[in-house]
């Protein structure tokens, strides 16, 4: 063992410092579960993070939904004409939408919008001793600042997500409806005749896990900004880039037991 | 109003009692073995050059980093042994005032005041909040400010306001990080006249931390001389400041330039 005495760091410093990280978003996240569920519990803040997600990225979701509705439908219909099999679109896009693209699309968009937000925020509420100032006056920071918006994120983005399905059919309506006699009522039912109750299921799932993914690695991020300004851009930058990641990473994981589940 | 101070001082009642504090960060050792005791009413203002640990000092005795060794009592409690409600507990019988004022930016100066009464207090009533708040802002004069937001406000403003927070949880303990730092003498001097305010008044014992002599010979009834993590010489301004210690001596030159 003579080898490791005297020495700085166990490995490597990028090694060493990959290893902390990793320790030190465990224990953020355990964290989370552990205040999550003791008094108090803050509702009023839930409330109002929850309106600052959904509100403020509802613009944003309800024109990217209609526009990918209206796109993939557009660029379905040669292939399914090819085959004689235009009738089949509202299924098709149904299940695109919403087994797929409504979560994702959601998921993403707030990972830009809201997860960069939340690492901007307590970013620069951790450079100007703002969360000092809250822990000096016996107020717990992390179930004010982190537990409330996580949970603002869990229950919003899945909310958002089956709007987002929504906006994201009618988009592919008003394209049909552009080129052949169809109603409303009639596409809709189309659509989801092919889509079961686990299609639902796990996108609301999906929704939820990307949820909260995006406000706790938002809030991990801006939590342990560090070097000024300069730190409450990279913790806005990285909050991004990581939930992003871990959203496409989710994604493989959830539909690959998805669909275990569904030829089980 | 050195009499008036010396009146309420109770030497008999240490309210902060530290020994053999050592504090690093890394390889850099900022404290070395601090021995230090406030007494109840009284002021200590500690001086230093920037980075000898002053603030590190502070922020060990509320509790907001960990010693590495040593013993902090504070109002009876070693601090570093407190579960996080008992903490809490004690954090509410001590004002922190930081040298950034750290006013929280999204809440204008009435909603700053009042978050930690409503988080701290049960069953308080729009009235309660509302005299409290009042009464914080009569006590460091900005009555009409209560709408503003902290980023409409003057350094010297959110100084006041950031103590004012502090003082609505009518706190036994001040722990003043840099109070005159980036004010201009006039508004510096009305800080002072705030600190004395706050001893009588609220009959608070209080840690100044300061670079500033004015502040320091103005506010302090004792005061202590921070260097290379340990205290040079602790005792009235002016018998800190007759040594004839170099450091001591630079200090003082710079600051009451001769």
């Amino acid at each position: 063992m003579a080898i490791f005495t005297n020495r700085k760091y166990l490995f490597s410093k990028g090694i060493d410092q990959y290893f902390t990280g990793v320790q030190r978003a465990y224990s953020f996240v355990s964290l989370f579960f552990k205040e999550a569920f003791k008094r108090p519990f803050h509702l009023r803040e839930v409330i109002n993070q929850s309106f600052e997600v959904g509100l403020k990225s509802l613009p944003l979701i309800t024109l990217t939904g209609f526009i990918v509705g209206v796109v993939f439908t557009k660029q379905s219909r040669p292939s399914l004409e090819d085959f004689g099999a235009t009738s089949w679109l509202p299924s098709l896009i149904g299940i695109a939408i919403v087994r797929a693209l409504g979560p994702l699309v959601t998921a993403l968009i707030c990972a830009g919008k809201v997860g960069s937000s939340i690492g901007a925020e307590l970013g620069s509420m951790k450079v100007t001793e703002q969360i000092d100032a809250m822990e000096v006056s016996a107020i717990n920071p992390f179930k004010y600042l982190v537990v409330t918006r996580v949970l603002a994120t869990t229950i919003t983005i899945p909310v958002l997500s089956l709007f987002c399905s929504f906006v994201g059919l009618f988009g592919s309506y008003v394209n049909v409806r552009s080129e052949e006699a169809s109603s409303l009522i009639s596409f809709y039912q189309s659509a989801f005749s092919t889509i079961s109750f686990l299609d639902i299921f796990t996108s609301v799932t999906k929704a939820t896990v990307y949820g909260f993914t995006i406000g706790i690695v938002g809030a991990y991020k801006g939590f342990n900004a560090i070097q000024g300004t300069r730190g409450v851009g990279k913790a806005a930058n990285q909050a991004v880039v990581l939930s992003m990641f871990l959203i496409f990473l989710e994604e493989l994981v959830i539909v690959q037991i998805s669909n275990w589940i569904r030829y089980f | 109003m050195d009499e008036l101070k010396q009146h309420i001082i109770d030497y008999n009642k240490p309210v902060i009692s530290i020994s053999g504090l050592f504090k690093s960060f890394g390889d850099l050792h900022v404290l070395k073995g601090i021995d230090f005791t406030l007494f109840k009413g009284e002021n200590v203002a500690v001086l230093g050059k920037s980075g000898t640990g002053k603030s590190v000092l502070i922020k060990i005795i509320v509790g907001l980093l960990k010693p590495d060794k040593g013993e902090v009592i504070v109002l009876g409690e070693h601090v570093d042994k407190l579960e996080r409600k008992e903490l809490d507990a004690l954090r509410l019988r001590i004002g922190f005032s930081f040298q950034s004022s750290a006013l929280y930016d999204s809440m204008n100066v009435y909603q700053n005041l009042a978050f930690p009464l409503i988080m701290n207090v049960k069953n308080l009533s729009k009235n309660d909040v509302d005299s409290a708040v009042e009464e914080v802002l009569e006590a460091v004069g900005l009555q009409d400010k209560a709408n503003q937001l902290p980023s409409d406000l003057s350094g010297g403003q959110r100084k006041r306001i950031g103590i004012a927070r502090t003082l609505i949880l009518k706190p036994e303990i001040m722990l003043y990080d840099e109070p005159t730092s980036g004010l201009d003498p006039i508004t510096s001097s009305e800080i002072i006249e705030l600190i004395n305010e706050v001893q009588q008044k609220y009959n608070t014992s209080s840690v100044i931390i300061t670079h500033d002599l004015t502040c320091a010979k103005n506010t302090g009834n004792r005061s202590a001389i921070l260097l290379d993590g340990k205290f040079l010489k602790v005792g009235t301004f002016e018998e800190v400041f007759e040594s004839d210690d170099k450091q001591i001596r630079a200090f003082y030159n710079y600051n009451f330039i001769q």
